[in-house]
């Protein structure tokens, strides 16, 4: 990879991805509104609200809990970079965990109850998401020989056929990090819903807040980066399988109620893990054709 | 117009706080957000947070029970903010202007910036309302509150 390569590649992650992100989150709003059949904000809402955000009295009971928000953002920042640029998965996943765990000590730093109850849940919500993301990882890896995501990119047969488990979980994976029905546990979007107020964000208001809503549309951009892995010659497919995940868990956000935390953990540990299991041990035993 | 007043005229998070009304004006406010109206249209989501609303709907005359719980919400919300008197009971009492436990109107509690007319309002006049404020709330600047200490916030609370 050439500097103007990994140049490009930085500024595409850095810079155009979170109007991208901010896009994708104008086009949920816009979506959701529709399927209710409303009207909906127009796309660059999103952009509105965090201009509004930033031009708010900053006040925060917690500045410890702006801190971990600040990692919190440059966590996904990272994140999304290290896909871009073909870095290492499980080096990505050990960034978005130490991010996600950010967000949780902020959470606990605050001393509103709703605050330390959502940020439970939000550690519940860790423990459903992360295996998910790590089987995908290997189940890469099986196909690829590597964890680099630039293995996974320069494939030129696609890992999806052989990885059909995996569309299903990242459909899931998007709905808990997204926060979205029947996930939304631990807080809800901005979407009229409310759940222990706003869980972790009670406590936060204003500038701080407006770091969120950034993280938020970095986060959208590297779900699916990571789910476009899975069919990644010709990209344009790759990014509709992302695109198709979004959506998925667009439509299951408006059409699904929100369900308890223990729900979700037996869904993520009786369902979705064992059958990323299954998927990975097919993988295995076949894995003298493609690897 | 600059970035930073378009973005407050098209982001409004609304809190809404039912200070003893009837029950009539609150309908009409959530009929709002019903697909007929569907204020998010402009960008106006009904928040559960006073940290994070921009403008206050309060409807009813404010009994002394729920005065505290008015002046603390409003505490909360950050600068800029507006409040929308909504109804005929928020705007002056109403019928309950000269009940003994009823204060008449939010404006003897908390600084209001539109009166909202009816019984119950309009959907279409609450939105009128909203708007109204809107337009002065994008001309505020955003200058932090005068600051208060603890000890300070104990003695006002005495004091009531």
């Amino acid at each position: 990879m050439s500097w103007i390569d990994i140049g490009l590649r930085a500024f595409l992650a850095v810079v155009v991805a979170p109007w991208v992100g901010m896009l994708l989150v104008g086009l949920d709003r816009k979506l959701s509104a529709r399927l209710q059949g409303r009207v909906g904000p127009p796309l660059t809402q999103p952009f509105y609200d965090l201009v509004k955000l930033l031009a708010k009295q900053g006040d925060t009971t917690s500045r410890f809990q702006t801190a971990c928000l600040v990692l919190f953002l440059a966590s996904n920042v990272v994140s999304l970079a290290l896909v871009l640029l073909g870095g290492d998965l499980l080096v990505m996943l050990f960034v978005l965990a130490f991010g996600a765990v950010a967000y949780i000590v902020g959470g606990f730093s605050a001393k509103s109850p709703y605050s330390q109850l959502g940020t439970q849940r939000e550690l519940l919500q860790l423990l459903t998401y992360e295996p998910l993301l790590v089987f995908l990882a290997v189940g890469i890896y099986l196909r690829t020989g590597s964890f680099l995501a630039s293995a996974a990119f320069q494939r030129t047969e696609p890992l999806l056929p052989e990885m059909p488990v995996f569309v299903l979980t990242l459909i899931a994976v998007f709905g808990i990090k997204l926060r979205k029905s029947p996930f939304d546990i631990a807080s809800s979007p901005h979407h009229g819903h409310q759940e222990v107020v706003r869980g972790p964000l009670s406590e936060v208001a204003g500038p701080s807040l407006a770091l969120v809503e950034l993280a938020h549309w970095y986060e959208v951009v590297l779900l699916v980066a990571l789910a476009s892995l899975l069919w990644a010659s010709p990209l344009w497919a790759g990014v509709l399988v992302g695109l198709g995940c979004l959506l998925a868990s667009i439509v299951v956000d408006n059409v699904a109620a929100r369900l308890t935390w223990s729900w979700m953990l037996r869904f993520g540990w009786l369902v979705a893990v064992p059958a990323s299991i299954l998927n990975l041990i097919y993988l295995y035993a076949t894995r003298g054709g493609g690897g | 117009m600059n970035l930073i007043q378009k973005a407050r005229m098209k982001s409004p998070w609304i809190l809404h706080f039912n200070a003893g009304s009837c029950n009539g004006c609150d309908i009409e406010i959530l009929s709002c957000l019903t697909p007929v109206y569907d204020i998010e249209r402009f960008g106006a989501v009904n928040v559960g947070n006073p940290k994070h609303a921009d403008v206050l709907l309060v409807t009813g005359p404010v009994n002394r029970r729920n005065e505290r719980v008015l002046r603390n919400l409003y505490e909360q919300m950050l600068d800029p903010k507006i409040v929308v008197a909504v109804g005929t009971c928020a705007s002056s009492g109403g019928v309950f202007h000269n009940c003994y436990n009823c204060l008449g109107g939010v404006d003897k509690v908390i600084p209001v910036d539109v009166y909202v007319p009816g019984c119950a309002a309009k959907p279409e006049t609450i939105i009128e309302g909203v708007i109204l404020g809107l337009e002065k709330l994008a001309k505020m600047p955003a200058k932090p509150r005068p600051g208060r200490t603890s000890a300070e916030a104990e003695k006002v609370e005495a004091e009531r």
